[in-house]
């Protein structure tokens, strides 16, 4: 087993053992807030994700390096990953503590887009097989991709303070006490080693078929 | 002779226009789709319970975007037929000028298409659009414009994928959410009566759009077209 993934695992469940056991529950939200530890950690890595997508893209149009476009074709789908996790936490968490299980948020409407631009971005990897129009056209999206997400932002926040909703708004959070703090910490931590383990293995593969495919050329 | 970039471009969109209006298969296609979505939208809602004035912004803009993709399919589609797009690439002019005559000729296309979807609109759902002709035409022309420059791009790519033509709307509908939302929300504006500058918000988010995709697209084109 490869030790990255190793310690990523591990810290994982350290996390996951202090967020359970040895955080206090939120006064209000009670267990329910303990859901907290899994979706910020994980939201921020999909965003640190898609910007190593975009910076890798860059790169790559400019250095025509196929490790970069590698390093793009991993984060992206790692990033993927810990949106969807995102989008599963969320709701989970929104039912009891907003009493829906999705609404048009601009945060979350702006979660689902990344969504459904990266899976776009993967559909296009695999509709092409000449590595290096693969490559080409990735790096395209990917940058277009991080030049659309500003105005897919703007567009639904301007949407929906134009229709204010019904609906309970998410408290702005008072400072956290300081032993949620260091689970949050903690947990972020963890999350972004299991990142860089999973972005890791997802390389190795890369790299491996490429190989693959330069035999198979031969 | 070296032509300016430009020039060639005005080339390749008449090329491109002097086909479709000899054929005619794209925009009758695409004008019919506009025309039955918006009949068939109408259906989708109880005309008692909810207004047609809520529903036609969304139900023109959401349209328009559908029948846009229909337009983008072919724009790449007709050069593959016996590789004529080596053709393109081979001839003396820079990529950017493939890029912007295409570009060029599917929005006159998009535009087409909405001068009969627009009044269709009015016509079936009784909304007074046309008091509105100045600031719609204007919305018109900037959602256009973005979704061509963004569609173009993709047309490009998705005619060298496996996917081919089925890859575009997945590609192409995120980016028209900026779109979507500011053109439908504007109009919604306009038809409830508010004063204009309420919608000067959304178009300054369209021309910015466009402005930041017709660049991004125009620089990205050359790297999308196969050697």
């Amino acid at each position: 087993m490869d030790w990255l993934f190793a310690i990523a695992v591990i810290a994982i469940a350290a996390a996951l053992t202090r967020v359970i056991y040895y955080t206090p529950f939120e006064a209000i939200q009670g267990p329910a807030q303990k859901i907290f530890y899994l979706h910020l950690p994980a939201a921020l890595a999909a965003f640190f994700a898609f910007g190593v997508v975009a910076l890798a893209s860059i790169a790559y149009l400019w250095l025509g390096d196929p490790r970069l476009d590698r390093a793009a074709e991993s984060s992206a789908e790692v990033g993927v990953v810990f949106t969807t996790v995102v989008l599963i936490t969320g709701p989970l968490w929104a039912r009891p503590v907003w009493g829906t299980w999705w609404t048009w948020d601009a945060r979350l409407t702006l979660t689902l887009f990344l969504w459904f631009i990266y899976v776009g971005y993967l559909v296009l990897r695999g509709a092409i097989d000449d590595p290096s129009l693969r490559a080409r056209y990735s790096a395209v999206l990917g940058i277009l991709g991080s030049l659309l997400i500003p105005f897919i932002h703007l567009s639904v926040y301007l949407f929906r303070t134009l229709h204010p909703r019904p609906i309970v708004i998410k408290p702005s959070a008072p400072s956290l006490p300081p032993e949620m703090l260091t689970t949050l910490l903690i947990s972020f931590v963890a999350f972004m080693l299991f990142y860089l383990a999973l972005v890791r293995q997802r390389y190795r593969l890369a790299s491996e078929r490429d190989l693959l495919t330069i035999e198979e050329a031969r | 002779m070296a032509l300016s970039t430009l020039s060639a471009a005005l080339l390749i969109a008449r090329k491109d226009l002097a086909i479709e209006f000899r054929t005619r298969t794209a925009f009758f296609s695409a004008l019919v789709f506009a025309l039955l979505g918006i009949v068939i939208f109408y259906f989708a809602w109880d005309p008692t319970a909810v207004a047609p004035i809520d529903l036609a912004p969304g139900v023109l803009w959401g349209i328009f975007t559908f029948s846009g993709l229909l337009g983008l399919q072919r724009s790449f589609g007709i050069e593959q037929a016996d590789r004529a797009i080596d053709a393109l690439l081979g001839a003396p002019i820079p990529r950017e000028a493939i890029y912007l005559g295409k570009a060029m000729a599917n929005l006159v296309f998009v535009a087409a298409v909405q001068v009969i979807a627009i009044p269709a609109v009015e016509l079936f759902y009784g909304v007074p659009l046309f008091e509105h002709a100045a600031p719609l035409a204007l919305l018109a022309l900037l959602s256009a414009i973005g979704l061509v420059a963004v569609g173009t791009l993709f047309s490009a790519m998705a005619v060298n994928t496996k996917l081919a033509e089925m890859l575009l709307p997945v590609l192409s509908l995120p980016f028209f959410v900026p779109i979507v939302i500011p053109a439908a929300q504007a109009t919604a504006r306009l038809l409830a009566g508010r004063p204009e500058s309420e919608i000067v918000g959304w178009l300054k988010l369209l021309v910015a759009f466009d402005i930041v995709f017709v660049a991004a697209c125009m620089l990205a084109f050359p790297f999308t077209i196969e050697e």
